[in-house]
């Protein structure tokens, strides 16, 4: 059975008022162990225009390669305090700045492991569903192997990996092109 | 492990849908790329009670004052394609107050703002997969979309469910309003049967004498396979 599931429709553009209370742009606050990155860039509509209301949620593992268990589980998540939770709104300029901790692999479906990732819903007025889309790091060593990116036509694959800053490699730049030449890969989740 | 079962055709809205205009330039215009389900996908974020603000169910008893309009329950169960429930899943809602005015700096209608009531709740869903919120019905607005277009009473809600493939942010709209039917976000659900789960239904179980009427809004997330492989 399936197609009960209730429709999805837009956060429209009035989705502060209810979302903002949890945004969370620091995933790792505090003493997490693993490598920081500040994973920052714009998101940009079919004109290049900046997209000033939308948000990120970011979910993803620990630097071990573990999910954070649910929270009545008996599970103990190794890294203690990380819950791998992010909401990250754009600004005035459509830009968006978030801190993290590179994760660990996570095993695929077939149980080989996948190259580090975080997955990421969108939403904003104009989407009747989120998008969800993957961030990869760059020159990790497992990304030419990930069963996902090898999914993504080779040309498309850049769109999912930020560029590291010249000056500073712990600062990754990343725009989300909704459309147009270089358009982010978006899955059907 | 187990994944999340594919919506049915028609059952959820397009990216693209040109009625609705905001859609037009933001819509991807690339096919989407189907993720097989892992962990990534069949884990998701989690919410405790501490995080959760005790009065966030009841909109009518954040400020000094009690909000303008007419106060209703709404209430109703989250649960899965199965009928399982979904336990202690953060529900958020937002809404605009009794006038159609939200309390953001974008909304530019002149209906009046009011002083006692911000739009926003929270809470939890309890052993049984049930919510309950009280607040006031919202009003119907204009907006620019076409000439002359005003959105349907809606209350916006975003739940999680058990994963990160269950995510789901939707809205609730009222039996009998006559918006419904010119509404291009509404109407951007193509089957009718899967656009009426939209529609909250009005429960006399709910209501609560000399307080509030009561309307009851389920929401399905997805089920999963029932066996271990996709295809």
């Amino acid at each position: 059975m399936s197609g009960e599931t209730t429709p999805s429709q837009t956060v429209g553009p009035y989705f502060s008022i209810g979302l903002a209370w949890l945004n969370r742009c620091d995933l790792a606050p505090g003493a997490s162990g693993g490598e920081r990155v500040t994973i920052r860039g714009r998101i940009l509509d079919g004109e290049g225009q900046p997209v000033p209301d939308a948000c990120l949620e970011i979910w993803q593992a620990d630097a071990h390669g573990k999910y954070a268990p649910p929270v009545n589980s008996e599970e103990k998540s190794p890294a203690h305090g990380f819950s791998g939770f992010g909401r990250v709104p754009t600004n005035d300029r459509g830009e968006f700045s978030f801190i993290t901790i590179k994760p660990g692999s996570v095993p695929g479906p077939d149980g080989r492991p996948q190259a580090p990732h975080l997955e990421i819903s969108v939403f904003m007025r104009g989407l009747l569903r989120r998008l969800v889309t993957r961030l990869y790091f760059p020159n990790d060593p497992a990304n030419p192997a990930d069963h996902v990116l090898n999914l993504v036509p080779g040309g498309r694959r850049a769109t999912l990996i930020p560029r590291p800053l010249a000056d500073d490699l712990h600062i990754l730049e990343w725009d989300i092109r909704l459309q147009g030449e270089h358009e982010t890969v978006f899955f059907e989740c | 492990m187990l994944r999340y079962r594919r919506p049915a055709p028609g059952t959820q809205p397009e990216l693209l849908h040109p009625p609705y205009v905001s859609s037009i330039k933001r819509a991807p215009t690339q096919p989407l790329i189907q993720l097989p389900h892992s962990l990534s996908e069949t884990t998701g974020p989690f919410f405790s009670k501490e995080v959760v603000p005790p009065k966030g169910f009841d909109l009518t008893r954040q400020h000094k004052g009690e909000p303008l309009g007419e106060r209703i329950v709404v209430s109703g169960r989250l649960m899965d394609e199965d009928g399982r429930p979904v336990v202690h899943s953060l529900v958020e809602i937002w809404q605009a107050n009794a006038a159609g005015r939200y309390l953001h700096k974008v909304d530019q209608y002149d209906a009046p703002l009011d002083p006692n009531f911000t739009g926003m709740g929270q809470t939890l869903t309890d052993e049984e997969g049930r919510y309950r919120f009280v607040t006031i019905r919202p009003g119907a607005y204009p907006w620019r979309n076409h000439y002359n277009a005003w959105r349907p009473r809606h209350i916006h809600f975003s739940v999680f469910g058990p994963a990160f493939a269950t995510r789901l942010v939707t809205q609730m709209y009222f039996p009998g309003d006559p918006l419904l039917e010119f509404d291009p976000i509404y109407n951007s659900v193509p089957v009718e049967s899967a656009r009426k789960r939209l529609i909250s239904i009005f429960d006399w179980a709910t209501t609560t004498p000399e307080i509030a009427l009561g309307f009851r809004f389920d929401i399905v997330l997805r089920g999963r396979n029932a066996t271990p492989m996709e295809r």
